[in-house]
């Protein structure tokens, strides 16, 4: 039972963690343009 | 320029400006580095806002998703025997994350379904938000009296698939911009008037009267349709006929508002007042046919107008039948009618429509067809006739070169770079064919429209200019003969007509174009029926006509000019290539991203394969509310098979449409000449019907 009081909060925090990083990507913009850091790389300008 | 940035994934480049730069100049720069370049759209705020308004989406489906996930993984303990206490402890946790993220993700509903109640209407987001909102407070009441049933994983699914299809639904949204306010850059804002004395003063376009003298200079848009009394000219009449060659205009011909004068000045006499002129009237025709666009009720919106009142009859039933049954054991009572509408929430059906919209949308794209509006894919499934628009759209309004004078090997050089310097279609047509070998010094390059372009070489002056049927070049002012040019058909236009009868649809063309020159190009392409000299107006009734009778909401306008800019927004579905004027674009449900029109009738195979799949994600929640229904009312649904059921049928729906990447369409081959082996498989009397 004790184990299920500290896991629980983790796997919330954990979670949390990944929802807020995902967030954080959108608000920054990081979707907007996937295939254009790969191939920005190849133009010279 | 404050700065340009290319986005690879959609394909656009977005340039920021101190508003000195026009679309045009943008397109032509790209089009001169070897990028084939397109505007799509300049409301840049518009767009904005629907970027705004997906992101909020994607920020409550991405909370939705954590919530649902998590609430989950609590509920499969509590379904796998934990009992008493634990469950309670798994149902206050479960309730405590439910809660704040219905609250947040569940918003985009709340508002929808406030709004329409506040105006005495129903929509789809009215049961869902009932729904989510009774699951949850009987959830909270059944955790604190430490009864089993909470339906917190539920609730929160049903918003993360939900919040799936309104997401999707939201970038399908139309990116549409009123076709009409485009037009006002073609009106002139004021008039020179000449005096009785024969002195000149200006005045508001607004104040023209009729019979009033004006003069017209080289460069200016006529402001009323007007006579010319006295000059003579060559003007752009690109916006009525649709043609882009130039045509010279003497006394008592007459001029429509918008025209532009190119060469000469004019003396012309007021024949209309400035609300009554051609470019009014188009104004008008297209606010009319754009109004006239709603009269279409896309079928997730029909689906829900008789969704939504069964629905709640169905939930409403259920609580009195349970409370007559169980004696007036409210509270088993109520939670039947809320596993109701938990069961029968719209989940499959609101994903339905937008997973194949979605899924459509990107093939076009990846075909070179650009989709303005989602609900314009249900249209063009059931075009039956294609009208096509001759100059720039069956052409590509390039020219090629048939005949040319013979020249030396220094000349054609010479003539190719004069020609190279001027984007004037007969210009590009020679120089493509000239083709420039060597470095050529020119000097003095100097270009007037509608009369041509001329410059200093090698010490002599060399010009191209009008000629009689063509194009002059002259040195020195001896004319070495002339270039002799025929119009460029599109690429595969003969194989997009060949695949549209191979679906059952028929093509004409209306062209605001000569007799002779229609001739030629309907030979060409394979289109037996055709109509010539139509003016805008005539083009609007003829599409309005074919739409309400022969073709009742079957046709498809394909065209790209001013002129064809009313009957895009008139007929049932349209498309224009990208190289058409802002008008057309505006109008135009579809835009072609390439100069072939190869990819029409593969989007009207799509068209219909998506439609076909539509009703068959119908179908499937159909059966689905057709078993969960009655197992809901009889009680027998439980948090477990709310939440099975519900993912299963959303799973479903995804799946059947993600069919839709994988269909090849057939592969079409031009009308005439095709002989009945190399006939694709296709079953041409299901295509009829369709």
């Amino acid at each position: 039972m004790t184990q299920l009081l500290f896991l629980i909060p983790v796997a919330l925090f954990l979670g949390g963690l990944g929802l807020c990083a995902f967030l954080w990507c959108i608000r920054t913009g990081q979707f907007d343009d996937p295939d254009g850091a790969a191939e920005r790389i190849l133009h010279d300008d | 320029m404050v700065s340009a940035r290319a986005n690879l994934t959609l394909k656009r480049v977005v340039v920021r400006h101190h508003g000195d730069l026009d679309g045009d100049t943008i397109t032509q720069t790209l089009m001169g580095l070897a990028f084939d370049a397109y505007r799509i759209e300049d409301a840049a705020s518009a767009e904005d806002d629907q970027h705004g308004r997906a992101r909020q989406l994607l920020r409550a489906l991405a909370v939705a998703g954590f919530g649902a996930a998590n609430i989950m993984l609590l509920s499969v303990s509590a379904w796998s025997g934990a009992d008493g206490s634990i469950r309670d402890l798994f149902h206050l946790i479960s309730g405590l994350i439910a809660v704040p993220v219905v609250a947040y993700s569940g918003r985009p509903f709340f508002q929808s379904a406030f709004s329409a109640l506040s105006v005495r209407r129903v929509n789809m987001d009215v049961p869902i938000s009932l729904a989510v909102l009774l699951a949850v407070g009987m959830s909270v009441f059944q955790t604190f009296t430490s009864k089993p049933d909470a339906y917190f994983d539920a609730a929160v699914m049903l918003l993360f698939f939900l919040l799936i299809g309104r997401y999707l639904d939201q970038l399908m949204r139309a990116r549409a911009r009123s076709a009409v306010t485009s037009l006002s850059e073609y009106a002139a804002r004021d008039a020179i008037e000449i005096l009785g004395d024969g002195s000149t003063r200006a005045i508001p376009v607004a104040d023209i009267e009729v019979g009033m003298r004006l003069r017209l200079l080289p460069g200016g848009r006529v402001p009323v349709d007007c006579c010319v009394v006295q000059g003579t000219s060559d003007v752009d009449r690109a916006m009525v006929t649709g043609e882009n060659e130039p045509m010279t205009v003497r006394v008592g011909e007459v001029l429509e508002s918008g025209v532009l004068n190119l060469t000469g000045a004019l003396e012309v006499e007021a024949e209309r007042l400035v609300d009554q002129s051609f470019l009014a009237e188009i104004s008008r025709m297209l606010d009319a046919a754009e109004k006239g666009k709603g009269r279409y009720v896309g079928l997730a919106d029909r689906a829900a107008e008789i969704y939504t009142p069964a629905v709640h009859l169905v939930a409403l039933t259920a609580f009195i039948g349970w409370m007559f049954v169980s004696g007036g054991d409210w509270q088993r009572s109520l939670l039947v009618a809320i596993s109701t509408l938990i069961i029968t929430c719209p989940c499959a059906l609101g994903l339905a429509v937008p997973v194949a919209h979605v899924i459509a949308a990107s093939r076009l794209f990846r075909w070179g067809l650009l989709m303005r509006n989602g609900g314009a894919l249900e249209r063009l499934a059931r075009i039956r006739i294609a009208v096509f628009d001759k100059t720039g759209t069956l052409t590509s309004g390039q020219k090629t070169v048939v005949q040319m004078p013979k020249l030396t090997a220094p000349e054609r050089d010479a003539f190719a770079a004069l020609a190279g310097r001027s984007s004037h279609p007969a210009a590009m047509g020679i120089a493509a064919a000239l083709g420039q070998t060597a470095p050529v010094a020119l000097t003095h390059v100097t270009e007037e429209p509608g009369i041509g372009i001329s410059a200093r070489w090698d010490g002599a002056s060399i010009a191209l200019g009008r000629g009689q049927s063509g194009t002059r070049l002259e040195v020195d002012g001896v004319s070495l003969g002339e270039a002799r040019f025929a119009e460029t058909v599109r690429d595969r236009a003969d194989e997009a007509i060949g695949g549209l009868a191979r679906l059952g649809v028929q093509a004409t063309i209306l062209s605001g174009d000569t007799d002779q020159a229609v001739t030629n190009i309907s030979r060409t392409v394979g289109i037996d029926d055709w109509r010539a000299k139509q003016s805008p107006k005539d083009k609007v009734s003829f599409v309005t006509t074919l739409s309400e009778e022969a073709f009742e909401g079957g046709v498809l306008m394909v065209g790209d000019g001013i002129n064809d800019g009313p009957s895009l927004a008139a007929a049932d579905v349209s498309i224009a290539p990208g190289s058409a004027s802002d008008v057309g674009r505006h109008a135009a449900d579809f835009v072609l991203a390439r100069p072939s029109l190869e990819a029409i009738p593969n989007a009207v195979w799509l068209a219909r394969r998506t439609n076909e799949i539509v009703l068959q994600n119908f179908g499937i929640a159909l059966i689905y509310n057709l078993v969960a229904v009655p197992l809901a009312v009889a009680g027998f649904v439980t948090p477990l098979i709310a939440a099975l059921a519900m993912s299963g049928s959303s799973i479903v729906v995804i799946a059947n449409s993600l069919r839709l990447s994988h269909m090849e369409p057939p592969r079409f081959t031009p009308a005439r000449g095709n002989s009945d082996e190399q006939a694709p498989a296709l079953a041409p009397p299901a295509e009829v019907a369709a």
